[in-house]
């Protein structure tokens, strides 16, 4: 790659917190070091991953809104984690966290260990347990 | 962290880097005033590699994999350079994982982390996935925070005491479990060319010999086969995310553009000069050619998961190109296998 041809598409992915290093020769054929946004075809990849993302948070939104599973199961998917990685995080076993996306075992819960899933999705238990809120989330 | 904690900042020089673990290294060794370029680092390190393990998925996709397992580049190029490290792991105690750090820095020594990316607050928020393997170097602290050097960012960073401990104890596949660590010794007398020797000849070795086809460039040969038949095999959707993975594998940040290549290439011209060996520097200029190649593969690969093309062809085509840089590559492995000290 020439210094040149190093791509500069910026499609905000990097949020201007960095630009990222790339090698590439310059004119006279020596490898320097040189600053990009962003390319293309990288930008459509990620895009790629995060719209499966996306639809699964969203899937899973509205069967939470219908009442089908709960609050719990929205933070799950929007945190990408499974049950084995929340469990990890949280330290409560999977089948227990099983029963909690059921809605009403959920609301049944106590503040202590909601307090633990509250923290592992670094929000608040307000947050945690306020439905409302998805109504507008997107 | 108790209260009287007085602040402290080592006089710490951060270099942005392509790669944490060539760029955390670089700067440790820059720190104790041995002079190593991010390149060098990955060079030394015997850092290019290929894998394609499409028998271990991680979130539903094939492992695919440019670089050696995730720590091999630092003990590699510490070997070689006869530098002794120090290393900590706190199994299940936070606590002592700070507090342990904490003294570290408080006798000057910058002290590396390994932590997951996922709740560093400084990322940006669409390359927050659970990966676990990220390098850092904590090289102060001021107040409730610490002074960061992230090579991967332009310029150093802080987090919070919470934060960090958080990023030290991430969970998921490879948890850093609080490991961390600094460079004890670095003896005066090392022998660098000696060393760029040995990273080029197990580069090479590893490239070309593997028994298993998974590896180097049988494993580039294996997974473009695989991937002419992918649109029949695993359906339009699933064939396109698996394009989608091995285009985030090689251009994710870190990787200095082309999976390490234009990297590798940059370093072989650094050991051209070192070791005044000119050959070195038409493997360079294969080696550049190579990444362009890898280039026009995320291209082809780009237009088919945007959609504009999604036709059996586009992956023949993408597959032969794959074809193609195994040829070149294995060509230049060849040539470096026989490297020698004048």
């Amino acid at each position: 790659m020439k210094k040149k041809e190093v791509p500069q598409d910026d499609e905000g992915l990097l949020e201007g917190k960095l630009r990222d290093l790339c090698y590439a020769v310059d004119e006279d054929g020596n490898y320097v070091t040189v600053l990009s946004t962003g390319w293309e075809p990288k930008n459509a990849a990620m895009h790629q991953a995060w719209e499966e993302i996306h639809e699964k948070v969203e899937l899973t939104r509205q069967k939470v809104l219908d009442g089908e599973l709960s609050m719990l199961a929205y933070f799950m998917e929007k945190n990408i984690m499974d049950m084995k990685l929340l469990a990890q995080y949280t330290g409560i076993p999977r089948r227990k966290l099983k029963r909690h996306m059921n809605p009403r075992k959920f609301q049944a819960l106590g503040r202590e260990i909601l307090e633990k899933y509250a923290e592992a999705f670094t929000i608040s238990i307000e947050e945690l347990t306020d439905i409302t809120r998805l109504e507008e989330a997107k | 962290m108790s209260e009287n904690n007085k602040d402290i900042s080592i006089d710490f020089e951060h270099h942005h880097a392509a790669h944490c673990e060539n760029g955390v290294t670089s700067n440790l060794l820059r720190h104790h005033n041995l002079n190593l370029s991010e390149a060098m680092v990955f060079g030394i390190g015997s850092g290019i590699f290929f894998s394609y393990m499409p028998f271990i998925k991680l979130n539903g996709l094939p492992v695919i994999s440019f670089r050696p397992y995730p720590g091999m580049i630092f003990n590699r190029l510490c070997r070689r350079l006869g530098i002794k490290i120090q290393r900590y792991k706190f199994r299940k105690d936070p606590d002592r994982a700070m507090n342990t750090l904490d003294s570290i820095i408080e006798q000057g020594i910058p002290c590396a982390c390994l932590v997951g990316v996922f709740h560093l607050t400084y990322f940006p928020d669409p390359y927050r996935f659970h990966f676990n393997a990220h390098n850092l170097i904590v090289y102060g602290r001021e107040g409730d925070e610490y002074l960061i050097s992230d090579p991967i960012m332009e310029s150093p960073v802080r987090l919070t005491y919470k934060d960090l401990k958080r990023v030290r104890y991430a969970k998921g596949t490879f948890p850093p479990k609080g490991r961390m660590y600094y460079m004890a010794d670095i003896p005066e007398d090392y022998d660098l060319p000696k060393a760029i020797v040995s990273g080029i000849k197990k580069t090479s070795r590893e490239m070309l010999t593997i028994p298993i086809p998974l590896f180097g460039v049988k494993g580039i040969r294996y997974m473009a086969r695989r991937m002419k038949k992918w649109p029949k095999k695993l359906g339009d959707r699933k064939a396109s995310h698996y394009l989608g993975q091995v285009v985030r594998m090689l251009e994710e940040i870190g990787t200095g553009g082309a999976g390490f290549r234009f990297m590798y290439a940059a370093f072989l011209q650094e050991a051209a000069k070192e070791l005044k060996q000119d050959w070195l520097n038409d493997c360079s200029k294969e080696m550049t050619e190579a990444g362009d190649r890898w280039r026009e593969f995320a291209i082809i690969a780009g237009r088919i998961f945007k959609g504009r093309e999604g036709k059996n062809e586009s992956y023949i085509a993408a597959a032969e190109i794959l074809l193609d840089i195994a040829d070149r590559e294995e060509k230049i492995y060849r040539q470096l296998k026989r490297i020698k000290l004048n």
